[in-house]
């Protein structure tokens, strides 16, 4: 890593490297007890390891003037381990969520071990942790491919993912201890959310510093969801987390918002984390991986310019679906609903585009593991965006809501698609980045497919029936016109279907398992090779 | 328009800004309105803020996650109002911040559960949720009877005030003596409690020792109050959602 740096590189690495142990002894400091200043400590002890690593290198020779003529993938690599880690613990802890909704005696009785406490480490570990290390690692990596450029420097890329990660860290740590904004998918405290922004800065300028760089005269569509996820998340999260700290010495901070406006910043944001996190970049990841690994061209491009600008636009409005019935004016929800239906078109137009893409590639589908884990994505991505689009429909929704359909829905959503797409990626990469033509294990990715295809649908499918009978138990009348079923029945119901869904999980988190194992072999048993044709073009600015 | 395109995607700022405005008037149309429109924005006259005791249970109820299981806000549908009771309406939950609406019941909506149960069978059901309900899957927390820490309190109002949360210089100077008092319905405080805040609020020992002041006091005054923060909770025109 610190080899691959400039010399002036090393120095500013170093003065950001201080800075932020300073930041750490700071909030040590200021806060004296309680949490901040355990996350004080782990960016003091991230910033001193940082500062003692340059320190000792930063007179070592200089890398060779060649480096330029060769992308730069070791933040991709580093990313890549990354999003893998996270995968197996925040699975885990999913499949541990799961477990004690069967087994509700299954934790110890300390505070941190606790329901409440340790979902928000499942929500923010898949989502931040799993999600968002894969998708800055993959934008690196196709940024550089499509604008045939290397990335800009060398520093930032280290910034942007060593400071994701600590945010990350500093969140799920966080709700173990008990501090938390208790918003969904924005649970993390006023400082870490600032400093998320600063990073977010830095990814951003780095973003469009390369595009700038670009030897193409186009910009890819991967390239147009990827500055999407990354503009409109920054959007998202600052407005949804604009808060008053109590004190710059302690943790608690109190959101401005409240009431039903906050209920609706908070939709806003949550649905639209789902359209820009946990679908608009990873529909970047699937426009430059499905046709390089099919080896066919995507079929439409108009299609992907009506749907991507499809998305951007609409997606925006549907946040309200969220509160159907609920104090939020009735105008509100219907425009929610209203453009959840006319979403379904720039939905299915790039779940069909991808599907179309694959017309003439079958017979690989049917033998490479890979591709068929991008074509399963894709169609998960339609089923879901279906599913999600029907479930906006306010009868429906007056069924669904507050049931397990939801959480059905969302793991069709995450674990059929987001996951899916994101081990196609990996299984792509990782012998790429390794110079080998093949993963270490090639027999183990077919059998994390069949174990990822059945946890989800064992999964999903008991979600469904869990919900839907939770639905039509809690709204059912007799005849003298008293409710049937007292919710204690309703919840007994549940068992079998949470102890399926726990099974469905842990089968998912082994495929998992296996592929972190594969892809440690492989990058142990790496050549350091990079293929000819995989060079950036001499630099010559377009713009 | 294609064309249009085509050029489009040889300029990322164009791209940029594409972006930002195609994401940014959804939002704008929905959210903007509700901080103008009577239906939103009208607060209760009634509407009294949580006390400093009450407020302290509001943070164990997010510190420990109960909103995940948990809604706080009964729908406009025949099914829901005969079973926990009438439906939510926005005035009600002016000053919290942030709201608790909730999305998932995997125990049953909170909104109504103000004055339903006893304290006693609330700390028993915390303490050990299969000691009351065997059935349950509501995790247990024993840890609830550390003494509660009232030393932040008196910031916290001043800051919720600062957002236009209604509390007085007097209930800011008071939060810390304030939370105590009103679990230690014997003290010199109590009736200042009273005074300060309204005559209705609950001023008891929540969980049977007088003696200290814990996070289950806290909690457990926080569950009685829901529901009870203003009349509109109760007397209300008929649904209309259904
Ligand atoms: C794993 C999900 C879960 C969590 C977390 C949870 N609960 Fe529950 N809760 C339930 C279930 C299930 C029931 C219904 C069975 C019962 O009464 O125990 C319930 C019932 C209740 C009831 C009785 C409601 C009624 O009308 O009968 C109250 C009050 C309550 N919970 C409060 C809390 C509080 C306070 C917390 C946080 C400290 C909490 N719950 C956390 C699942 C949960
Ligand atoms: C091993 C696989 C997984 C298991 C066993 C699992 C399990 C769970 C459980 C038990 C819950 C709580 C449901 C409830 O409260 O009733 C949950 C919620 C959630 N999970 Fe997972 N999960 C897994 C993978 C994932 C992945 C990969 C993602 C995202 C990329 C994800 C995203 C979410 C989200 C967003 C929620 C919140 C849902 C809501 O509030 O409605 N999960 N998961
Ligand atoms: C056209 C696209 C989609 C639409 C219209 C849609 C619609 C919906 C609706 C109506 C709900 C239920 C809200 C409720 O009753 O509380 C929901 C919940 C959710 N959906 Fe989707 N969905 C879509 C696609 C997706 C995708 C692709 C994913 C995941 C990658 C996803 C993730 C989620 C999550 C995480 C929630 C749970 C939020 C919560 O309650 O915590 N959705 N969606």
């Amino acid at each position: 890593m610190i080899a691959s740096l400039s010399i002036a590189q090393r120095r500013n690495g170093l003065a950001f490297a201080l800075c932020l142990a300073l930041l750490g002894l700071l909030m040590a400091a200021a806060a004296q007890h309680g949490p901040m200043v355990v996350h004080g400590a782990m960016a003091l002890v991230l910033g001193i390891a940082l500062t003692g690593a340059l320190a000792r290198a930063v007179y070592d020779p200089p890398p060779e003037a060649a480096r330029a003529s060769f992308y730069y993938d070791d933040p991709t690599r580093f990313g890549i381990a990354m999003t893998l880690i996270w995968a197996v613990v925040a699975m885990g802890v999913g499949v541990w969520v799961a477990a004690l909704l069967y087994w509700p005696e299954a934790t110890p009785a300390v505070p941190w071990t606790s329901f409440g406490r340790l979902r928000p480490v499942h929500t923010t570990g898949v989502i931040f942790g799993f999600g968002g290390n894969a998708l800055i690692a993959t934008s690196f990596y196709v940024l550089q491919r499509t604008s045939r450029a290397r990335l800009a420097d060398e520093l930032s890329p280290w910034i942007v993912l060593l400071g994701f990660n600590l945010f990350c860290l500093w969140a799920v740590t966080g709700y173990l201890m008990g501090i938390t904004q208790s918003k969904e998918y924005a649970e993390a405290e006023w400082y870490a959310d600032l400093w998320l922004v600063v990073i977010w800065v830095v990814y951003f300028v780095l973003y469009i510093r390369t595009l700038a760089r670009r030897a193409e005269p186009h910009i890819y569509v991967a390239n147009w969801y990827y500055l999407a996820f990354i503009l409109v998340v920054a959007i998202l999260h600052i407005i949804n987390n604009l808060a008053l700290p109590v004190s710059f010495a302690g943790a608690k901070s109190v959101t401005i918002w409240s009431g039903v406006q906050d209920a609706m910043v908070q939709w806003w944001y949550g649905h639209n984390a789902v359209a820009f996190f946990l679908t608009a970049g990873f529909l970047g990841m699937l426009y430059y991986f499905l046709p390089v690994r099919s080896g066919r061209p995507i079929w439409s491009y108009r299609l992907s310019i009506l749907s991507f600008w499809g998305i951007t636009f609409f997606y925006i409005w549907v946040g309200s679906h969220h509160l159907h019935y609920t104090a939020l004016p009735y105008w509100v929800q219907t425009l929610g609903m209203t453009f959840s239906i006319m979403l379904l078109v720039p939905s299915w137009a790039s779940a069909g585009n991808a599907i179309a893409t694959l017309n003439g590639a079958w017979h690989k589908v049917r033998d490479d593991a890979t591709l068929r884990f991008m074509f399963v994505a894709a169609v998960f991505y339609g089923l879901s965006t279906f599913e999600g689009s029907f479930l906006a429909i306010r009868p429906v929704n007056s069924l669904s809501h507050y049931t397990d359909w939801t959480v059905g829905h969302v793991h069709s959503g995450t674990l059929g698609w987001v996951a899916m797409i994101v081990f196609g990626a990996i299984y792509t990469l990782v012998p790429q980045l390794s110079g080998r033509d093949q993963m270490a294990w090639p027999r183990a990715i077919e059998w994390h497919f069949w174990l990822a295809v059945t946890g989800t649908l064992v999964y999903v499918v008991s979600m469904w029936n869990a919900g839907i009978t939770q639905g039509l138990m809690w709204r059912s009348y007799g005849p003298s016109g008293t409710l049937t079923y007292s919710f204690l029945q309703s919840l007994q119901a549940m068992a079998p279907y949470y102890l399926l869904r726990t099974i469905g999980g842990g089968m998912f988190l082994a495929g998992t398992l296996l592929c972190a194992l594969n892809c440690s072999a492989t990058a142990r048993a790496a050549t350091g090779e990079v293929a000819a044709s995989d060079r950036p073009l001499l630099p010559m600015p377009v713009e | 328009m294609l064309r249009l395109h085509y050029n489009l995607e040889k300029l990322s700022t164009g791209l940029v800004l594409g972006i930002i405005i195609a994401a940014s008037i959804g939002g704008f149309v929905e959210i903007a309105p509700l901080f103008t429109i009577g239906e939103t924005v009208e607060r209760p006259a009634d509407l009294r803020p949580q006390t400093p005791l009450e407020l302290a249970g509001r943070e164990i109820y997010m510190r420990e996650g109960c909103y995940a299981c948990h809604s706080q806000m009964v729908r406009s549908l025949a099914d829901e109002i005969d079973r926990y009771g009438p439906y939510s309406r926005a005035g009600e939950s002016a000053f919290d911040h942030p709201m608790l609406w909730g999305s998932k019941r995997t125990g049953p909506d909170l909104a109504r559960v103000g004055g339903k149960y006893t304290d006693a069978w609330h700390v028993a059901h915390l303490t050990n949720p299969r000691a009351v309900v065997p059935a349950s899957i509501m995790p247990a927390y024993p840890w609830l009877s550390e003494p509660l820490d009232t030393s932040g309190l008196g910031p916290e109002l001043a800051t919720m005030r600062r957002l236009g949360v209604p509390y007085t210089d007097a209930m800011i100077a008071d939060a810390e003596r304030d939370a105590e008092a009103q679990s230690q319905p014997d003290s010199d405080g109590a009736a200042g409690v009273k005074e300060r805040y309204s005559e209705k609020i609950v001023v008891r020992d929540f969980d049977g020792s007088v003696a200290r002041v814990t996070e289950m006091d806290a909690l457990v005054a926080y569950i009685q109050s829901l529901g009870q923060l203003t009349a509109i909770a109760h007397d209300q025109p008929p649904a209309d959602g259904e």
